[in-house]
């Protein structure tokens, strides 16, 4: 990640794209599966014959509603479906169904952390609108043609519009991160980014420090990760600057990102967009909202990422900032909530999800409930005997790896344990068979202890002349020794003891 | 063997029916006597698509359903459809060559309803591009001709429709009025035609012209068929987002309620010969004014006479923004229409160039060669009221005044019943007579374009003949929903004239 140059400032806002997970199309009744044989899912509607008329889905408003109340933005109790005319063969109408001028919701915010330091990103709007079909060329070249598939055509989106308050990729990449996650966590949307589930477009710019307006922005498609998305805005961060340290000018325009080649490109400038004649869709009265729909949509959310986080806090006396990882995704928290169930203390699992579990994910690129995970039961039956002292951190740190990494032949061979409920019995056995219970006989550990201190006397010259680091060298030596498995406590004692005497 | 059915083109809705049950005559039969005057007629281009194999098909369907007893009021008799319907069987053109081979894999709603009600098709009716003239001349498949006069137009756009009917090759028909595509070609071929409220009759299966005016409605021979057809038409329609929810209003048929409908009101001075006694009747002035050909003036003057001595009242009354309606009008519709035909494409049906160089001189080619030129005058209007820094100025400017328009209509429905005047400025003219100079056809709409821009509904009655022997319209307007009133109004009207039973010397 590369900073940005000093004497410089970044904007950014994002727009993103966010396909909400209804049953059916937003104007139609033809399911929305996705990948499905070309042009199955396309009714008499989709395809724009001749006569069709477009009816809203009601589930359709129902999220978004429920994404204005989680922003805490206004539900426009009128808002207004437009047309957004232009040609295109995957836009079967000729336009775009959209909201323009009165979208369904209005403002609201979305909470970052980045580095540990909070901040407010504020939305502008979001508004419903359909998908447009899709062009297919790949596999057709040869025939000289091309494909059109129109199953995607009305696909329900939920555009998310934010104000250009993000200062560098990294808030850029955690704001989109913290809005997928509250969407996939209100059930809104799949967040499948591969399936194009979750799309971003940032507009870009950058200023000198202390000038009051904005650069020239640039807005950049086709970003379909968050990895992607870091690397086109850094991209086109370091393209604008050396633009107008070169003496050039940034031109408002669209761009492309290539991933293959880590670039932007120009897709189509300012002079080249279209007059989209946006005007209300005559075919589709005003949405008008309720305050009893309202109401009747809060009452079946789930509870919002923020209130959990607070109830964590208070419940489970947890950091702001445990809690705030915690409930970053559905995924997180209700594997927190079960495993608490379970009886594990909420801070070794807290330690276990925001610690070793999390740098796995992180690693992987999956979220919690991947298949890759270990087990829930396996995953509880560790917490439980590193929280009860019967195996070490380290070793169950070491066990989790092995499992992750899917080396564990004896545990695979246990075969049915994998995924089932695991007899504590069958657990202790398995501890037993692996020779991974902790050592806490004292007089095991003081034996590991007097081979360490015989072995060392540098250290224990140091620690007697002061030197604090040295009982930790010696620790970490003791542990060693016992491969792990001493009760790092009692090791601690022990070695205290043999030193001060 | 065979019987003399001769005159029953002249017969009414309740006549055939009469027939029907009676057995004089099978649905079978009534449908072949009408396909043979639509095909021996052919000279007046009134039909675009006739298959007798289908409509003989539906009529022994119709004849099956009467023999079990299962019947409605219209089980048997035949209609045709303007060919703005889309229907399975027979193609839908909405007469451009864009749409030339074009079969719809679904009925239009109107067409499945008045299908489940037991009509039998005749077949597709010629109109105006896209529903898109006053004259019917702008038909990619030639002009229909007036059965009045053949060198005269018969109004349009559903003037197929008025032809049909006014030359007895259907006894009923479907149209569409957007502006007074209803009104205006009944108005000009001597029928009877209502455009009832916007959303009562589902637009779904309609190929729009533009979409927050458009209205189907029946076309028949007089007031008590229209409320047999509208009947069996309206009715909320899920697929329609426009489309209203049925209305008490409506629970009981329009059509057993044209004798009572006003009896309802209970007037002291209600009798069997004054049976509108109290109604008013507002005749706007602005209706009269320059631009009225008198002999119009002289029979809708006589018309309303006639009212009264049916016990109504005229009332004087303003709509003073009816000149406003031109220009109101050709900035929403067009506007609308430019949205709406976009996509004719050629991509996914629809008439394809055959030859381009790439994908936007397909769909450029495509549109070039399938629309015609009135449809690229509108195409063209419309677009550029809805480009960037002229919409304000026009598109929103022009919902305002509709605004104020339909404010009008409301006051002046504080005092009075319905509002009657004239339905168009002149009887039909001659073809060409007005085809190189749109705007003075634009002017032809006046009379009807406020009730379209408010979503009132409006009808037209024969009320005599100018000297040149072609028909009058008078035209009757209600507030919203009281279709019921008008056609009973219009019925006690036609109950004593006889304009309405008057056909073309050359139909007889």
């Amino acid at each position: 990640m590369s900073a940005t140059p000093i004497g410089w400032e970044v904007v950014i806002g994002l727009e993103t794209h966010t396909q909400l997970s209804c049953a059916s199309k937003i104007f139609s009744g033809s399911p929305t599966t996705f990948g499905a044989a070309p042009n199955t899912q396309a009714s008499v509607v989709d395809l724009a014959l001749p006569g069709t008329l477009p009816v809203l889905n009601r589930d359709a408003v129902e999220k978004a509603i429920m994404f204005g109340l989680a922003v805490g933005g206004t539900i426009a109790p009128y808002s207004v479906f437009a047309r957004k005319n232009y040609f295109y063969p995957d836009l079967p109408k000729g336009y775009q169904i959209s909201q323009f001028e009165w979208p369904v919701v209005v403002g609201g915010k979305v909470a970052i952390v980045l580095d540990g330091v909070e901040k407010t990103v504020q939305l502008t709007r979001a508004h419903l609108e359909e998908d447009a079909g899709k062009s297919l060329h790949e596999g057709l070249e040869t025939m000289g043609v091309s494909g059109i598939d129109l199953n995607r055509a009305g696909t329900p989106l939920l555009e998310i519009v934010t104000e250009p308050d993000m200062r560098s990729a990294a808030e850029a990449v955690a704001y989109a991160k913290a809005l997928h996650g509250l969407v996939t966590w209100l059930g809104i949307c799949d967040g499948n980014m591969q399936e194009g589930s979750f799309r971003c477009d940032a507009n870009v710019s950058v200023r000198p420090t202390g000038q009051k307006e904005y650069g020239t922005r640039c807005e950049i498609k086709n970003v379909n990760s968050f990895r992607f998305l870091e690397r086109a805005i850094e991209y086109e961060i370091r393209r604008q600057i050396e633009l107008i340290e070169d003496g050039g000018r940034v031109v408002q325009e669209t761009r492309l990102y290539d991933a293959d080649r880590d670039e932007t490109r120009s897709m189509r400038s300012k002079e080249d967009a279209m007059d989209y004649r946006y005007f209300p869709d005559p075919d589709l009265l005003p949405l008008v909202i309720d305050a009893a729909w309202i109401e009747r949509v809060k009452s079946a959310m789930p509870e919002l990422p923020a209130v959990m986080s607070k109830r964590f806090i208070s419940e489970h006396h947890l950091s702001s900032y445990d809690a705030h990882l915690l409930t970053a995704s559905k995924a997180t928290s209700t594997y927190f909530i079960n495993m608490v169930a379970t009886g594990v203390s909420a801070k070794t699992v807290t330690k276990w999800i925001n610690g070793e579990i999390a740098n796995f994910l992180n690693r992987e690129g999956i979220a919690i409930d991947d298949p890759q995970m270990p087990s829930k039961h396996l995953m509880m039956r560790l917490m439980a005997s590193e929280a009860r002292g019967e195996i070490t951190f380290a070793s169950a740190r070491n066990l989790f790896r092995s499992w992750c990494e899917q080396l564990d032949q004896q545990l695979i061979k246990l075969g049915e344990a994998i995924g089932q409920e695991i007899e504590q019995s069958q657990w202790q056995r398995y501890l037993d068979e692996k020779g991974l219970r902790s050592v806490s006989d004292i007089s095991t550990i003081e034996k590991i202890v007097d081979e360490v201190l015989a072995a060392n006397p540098k250290s224990v010259e140091e620690f007697k002349s002061g030197k604090e680091k040295a009982f930790q060298s010696l620790v970490g030596q003791v542990m060693k020794a016992s491969k792990g498995k001493a009760n790092p406590a009692q090791a601690n004692e022990i070695l205290k003891k043999k030193l001060s005497t | 063997m065979t019987r003399d059915f001769s005159s029953l083109h002249h017969q009414s809705l309740t006549q055939l029916r009469a027939a029907l049950d009676t057995k004089k005559i099978s649905a079978l039969e009534l449908a072949e006597y009408f396909l043979v005057r639509a095909e021996t007629n052919t000279d007046l281009n009134a039909f675009l698509h006739i298959d007798r194999d289908l409509t003989l098909a539906e009529a022994r369907a119709a004849d099956a359903q009467i023999a079990s007893g299962n019947i409605t009021a219209l089980t048997g008799i035949p209609i045709a459809h303007k060919d703005i319907f889309v229907t399975q069987q027979w193609r839908t053109t909405a007469g451009s060559r864009m749409l030339e081979n074009y079969v719809s894999p679904f009925d239009a709603t109107v067409v499945e309803k008045l299908k489940t009600a037991g009509m039998v098709c005749l077949g597709k009716l010629n109109c105006d591009e896209f529903a898109m003239g006053s004259s019917n001349e702008n038909s990619a498949f030639g002009a229909v001709k007036n059965p009045w006069d053949r060198s005269r137009i018969p109004g349009g756009s559903s003037g197929g429709s008025a032809a049909a009917v006014a030359a007895g090759l259907a006894p009923a028909a479907t149209g569409t009025d957007t502006g007074g595509s209803l009104r205006q070609p009944a108005a000009m071929c001597g029928i009877t035609a209502i455009k009832p409220t916007y959303g009562t009759v589902s637009r779904y299966g309609m190929v729009a012209f533009a979409s927050s005016l458009d209205q189907g409605g029946p076309m028949a021979k007089s007031a008590e068929d229209c409320a047999l057809l509208l009947d069996a038409m309206i009715g909320f329609d899920a697929k329609d987002s426009t489309s209203v929810a049925t209305l008490d209003k409506y629970k009981t048929p329009i059509s057993a309620r044209l004798l009572t409908a006003f009896a309802l009101t209970s007037r002291a001075d209600a009798s069997v010969s004054r049976p509108l006694a109290g109604v008013r009747i507002g005749v706007p002035q602005e209706f009269f004014g320059e631009g009225l050909s008198s002999e119009i003036a002289q029979a809708v003057d006589a018309a309303l006479a006639e009212f009264e001595k049916l016990g109504a009242v005229r009332v004087e009354i303003s709509l003073p923004r009816t000149s406003l309606s031109i220009p109101v009008y050709y900035v929403i519709a067009p506007a609308e229409a430019s949205s709406n035909l976009s996509r004719f494409d050629g991509v996914r049906y629809g008439h394809r160039a055959a030859e381009y160089k790439n994908l936007a001189d397909m769909i450029g080619k495509s549109r070039a060669e399938g629309l015609g030129a009135e449809v690229k005058r509108r195409i063209l209007v419309g677009a550029y009221v809805l480009s960037h820094g002229y919409y304000d100025a026009y598109y929103l400017q022009a919902q305002k005044v509709r605004r104020l328009i339909s404010q009008d209509f409301q006051e002046a429905f504080k005092k009075c019943d319905f509002i009657m005047g004239p339905v168009a400025p002149t009887t039909a003219w001659k073809m060409g007579e007005k085809s190189n100079d749109p705007v003075a056809m634009y002017l032809e709409d006046i009379y009807t374009l406020g009730v379209s821009l408010a979503g009132l509904p409006g009808m037209s009655v024969p009320c005599g003949f100018g000297h040149n022997g072609m028909p009058i319209g008078l035209q009757i307007m209600g507030n919203y929903f009281e279709e019921a009133r008008m056609l009973a109004a219009a019925h006690q009207y036609q109950l004593a004239t006889d304009w309405h039973t008057r056909s073309p010397e050359a139909f007889q």
